[in-house]
């Protein structure tokens, strides 16, 4: 980590691997959706609404994997003073709140025709909900806070006080036994999901993370040659 | 129940939203970096 702590170093690798990371992100991401449209039988309970999954479980978990990135980011800033780290939180944000949406919108569209309806108070989708406030609320304080010159520290402070939300989604569908089914899919237990079903996930999952990453990337880009030139002309202005 | 429609809106979706992600990412990155290059130029 302390390794990227020079902008320039951090350009260096970050200017090639934007464009690999988009480009494989696009082909694994269309590989996945079509093969998860077009190549996988449909459930025997859920039928065809089963394909939503292909989308809705990556979003969910860049949605949480977002946050995890933002706490990282704020533990660094707070602990080390990463010099990139706010610009990383900055960055993480916009796109962890885009995949919390899409998490948020395909789990009630595929709500209606399983469950019945298309929104319920139950403990995973009102955490959910929460965490797209939350990036909400983060996406305000750390542009306020950048504008009045600050350094971001509260929204570090912040970043990591929202982290509390991270186990609560995980573990609600333990915690609260309401509508959302419990985890079908563990690192270390494997998948109660047939492999007939499963084999498109990974390919969304890798492919959507890939298009995560470098929109994190292009926003770490953009806020650093923002950075740059109003330096630049704050040095031209004095001089 | 027909179940296409809600596919296809999940997908419609899933698409904008990434699609919009990525293009106000590179937009943004692209008219920084370009406007540092041409005062760097100067």
């Amino acid at each position: 980590m302390h390794f990227l702590a020079n902008p320039a170093r951090f350009l260096r690798i970050a200017r090639p691997a934007t464009g690999w990371l988009l480009g494989l992100g696009l082909l694994l991401a269309l590989a996945g959706i079509a093969s998860g449209l077009f190549l996988t039988p449909p459930d025997y309970l859920q039928g065809e609404t089963v394909r939503i999954l292909y989308v809705h479980v990556p979003a969910a978990w860049l949605g949480m994997g977002g946050w995890a990135g933002i706490a990282a980011a704020s533990l660094s800033q707070l602990v080390w003073r990463h010099p990139l780290a706010a610009v990383a939180g900055r960055a993480i944000a916009p796109a962890g709140a885009t995949f919390s949406f899409i998490c948020l919108a395909t789990g009630s569209i595929w709500g209606r025709p399983t469950w019945g309806t298309w929104w319920e108070w139950d403990g995973r989708l009102t955490s959910m909900l929460v965490l797209f406030f939350l990036y909400l609320g983060y996406i305000a304080l750390a542009a306020s806070e950048r504008d009045r010159g600050g350094e971001g520290r509260l929204a570090a402070i912040y970043g990591l006080v929202g982290a509390i939300n991270l186990p609560i989604i995980h573990y609600s569908v333990l915690w609260w036994r309401t509508l959302h089914q419990g985890q079908s899919i563990s690192i270390t237990g494997g998948s109660s999901i047939d492999g007939a079903l499963l084999w498109p996930l990974p390919l969304t999952l890798l492919g959507f993370t890939f298009l995560f990453v470098s929109a994190v990337l292009m926003r770490m880009r953009g806020e650093l040659a923002e950075a740059k030139l109003e330096a630049r002309l704050r040095r031209a202005a004095a001089a | 129940m027909n179940p296409w429609p809600f596919v296809t809106a999940a997908y419609g979706i899933t698409l904008l939203a990434s699609a919009w992600l990525i293009l106000w990412a590179w937009r943004t990155m692209s008219r920084s970096e370009a406007r540092l290059e041409e005062l760097q130029r100067r």
